[in-house]
């Protein structure tokens, strides 16, 4: 892990896989004001406390969370699914078996309330992100980017291949907890 | 104890200090683009710090006093006017049931912060009633006859006017450079600090995008997503970097140059399209 300079505020933890970038945050949770990404963690605050802090603490070993487990409804319609089917080498339909034929796995949030990177899916779908985003793709939209999937919690920008949509509430600011979705949840996305 | 929206200008949002600390659920930290202009407005109203008021992008909003309250106006500089008559910018005025409270085109900066004391009423989300506009969070931005309730006032305190918003024509932020300054060659660093910067008219609460030379990269392929701040210089695909406001993603994807030291982002809040930024760097 290498501590990467981030302003004035903050820290980036630079971790060589997303376990080891979990098993920092895990550690600092509570200590500090930690935000997880994909082989990373931000610390925020002062850069030399929170530099002191990181060399006097030690990552918990990554273990399984169990954070129950969440079927998705999907209507498998993207606008991108023959794209996906073409850069995988997969007809259309295989690109939905092997969507929903392996259970996935929250890893972290982020990038909207209520979006959640998910991994642990079908190695075949590791397409790239668009080359250019959307400016607009709808709320309940299925992505695939980089290894992950996500849902789309409500519409904004976005750059994820679109495979297909759900009419699930990913994020509800009146729910407790307001996402539907935390780390360490399985979800086991069905054709709808 | 209400004002009405007669017109809402450009766009008007309700925005208090936001919603720190929630980016492990998504949420951006939102509030107020400008801190200080609100921190000020606040103090001239005898509110606590962080109380919301109205954040109007480039003047045009006009209000009508339901009751007596006293107002206040800092932040971006333009006419600002009760029944015509002009309001000295940066102290506290009363306003009477009936009149009309009009901020005109701003002159300097983007965002007027318009406060009244006792502060202004909303439902709040995730305990802040700042609208974030990447992720909808918070009220609606302000419509034309939408009511806006006002809190119990304090006393309102005798205070200095708060000087104007001061333009050299140039704003020059100071930044630290990474966390991914490896990313790009050593020229498009020389570059990101030497070159001028123009703001681009696509700006926004999400982030102040800048037109100048493309920063070329050193490393190809695509960043594992990882988080960011308000001030993070994130560079896409095209090399023209976008400086973070409030209302950024939690997580972003390409790789960010350098990040604007947070004191100096407040002064990014205020840059009008056209006009030059620079970056120093400290460290």
């Amino acid at each position: 892990m290498r501590i990467l300079p981030c302003g004035d505020a903050a820290v980036l933890l630079d971790c060589g896989s997303l376990d080891e970038a979990q098993g920092w945050f895990a550690t600092l949770q509570g200590r500090a004001e930690v935000v997880l990404g994909a082989r990373s963690v931000l610390v925020r605050g002062d850069p030399a406390a929170v530099r002191d802090l990181v060399g006097r603490s030690t990552p918990t070993a990554a273990g399984a969370t169990t954070g129950g487990t969440v079927e998705i409804p999907v209507t498998y319609d993207g606008p991108d699914l023959d794209e996906v089917a073409t850069l995988t080498g997969l007809a259309p339909d295989e690109v939905v078996s092997a969507h929903t034929g392996t259970a996935w796995t929250v890893a972290f949030g982020g990038f909207a309330p209520g979006f959640s990177y998910l991994v642990g899916g079908d190695r075949r779908l590791h397409v790239e992100r668009r080359a250019s985003p959307r400016t607009r793709v709808p709320a309940g939209s299925v992505g695939l980017a980089g290894g992950f999937s996500g849902v789309y919690p409500r519409e904004s920008p976005g750059g994820w291949q679109l495979i297909g949509r759900t009419a699930a509430t990913m994020w509800d600011s009146s729910r407790e907890p307001p996402a539907l979705l935390a780390a360490g949840t399985i979800v086991r996305f069905v054709v709808a | 104890m209400t004002f009405v929206v007669e017109r809402p200008g450009m766009r008007s949002l309700l925005q208090d200090r936001g919603r720190p600390g929630l980016g492990h659920l998504g949420v951006s930290p939102s509030g107020a683009f400008d801190r200080s202009a609100l921190r000020q407005v606040d103090a001239l109203l005898g509110n606590s710090p962080g109380t919301a008021a109205i954040e109007a992008l480039d003047g045009g909003l006009v209000l009508r006093a339901a009751a007596s309250h006293v107002v206040a106006v800092t932040g971006g500089v333009g006419p600002v006017t009760i029944d015509g008559r002009p309001v000295t910018f940066g102290r506290a005025t009363p306003i009477r049931a009936g009149q009309r409270l009009e901020v005109g085109p701003l002159t300097a900066g983007m965002l007027a912060y318009v406060g009244v004391a006792g502060g202004l009423l909303a439902r709040p989300e995730l305990g802040s009633v700042s609208t974030d506009t990447l992720s909808g969070l918070g009220p609606a931005p302000l419509r034309a006859g939408d009511v806006l309730g006002v809190g119990t006032p304090r006393p309102v305190p005798h205070l200095a006017d708060v000087p104007p918003l001061a333009r050299s024509g140039e704003i020059t932020l100071d930044v630290v450079l990474g966390p991914r300054d490896d990313w790009f060659t050593p020229a498009a660093v020389r570059r990101l600090l030497q070159e001028p910067w123009r703001v681009s008219p696509a700006s926004s609460r999400v982030g102040v995008r800048l037109d100048g030379p493309a920063l070329e990269r050193a490393v190809a392929g695509e960043l594992a997503s990882e988080p960011c701040v308000r001030g993070s210089i994130q560079v896409a695909a095209d090399g023209q970097p976008i400086v973070f406001g409030p209302d950024h993603p939690v997580t972003g994807g390409y790789p960010v140059v350098a990040v604007v030291v947070d004191a100096h982002t407040d002064r990014l809040a205020q840059a009008r399209p056209g006009e030059v930024v620079r970056f120093s760097r400290v460290a």
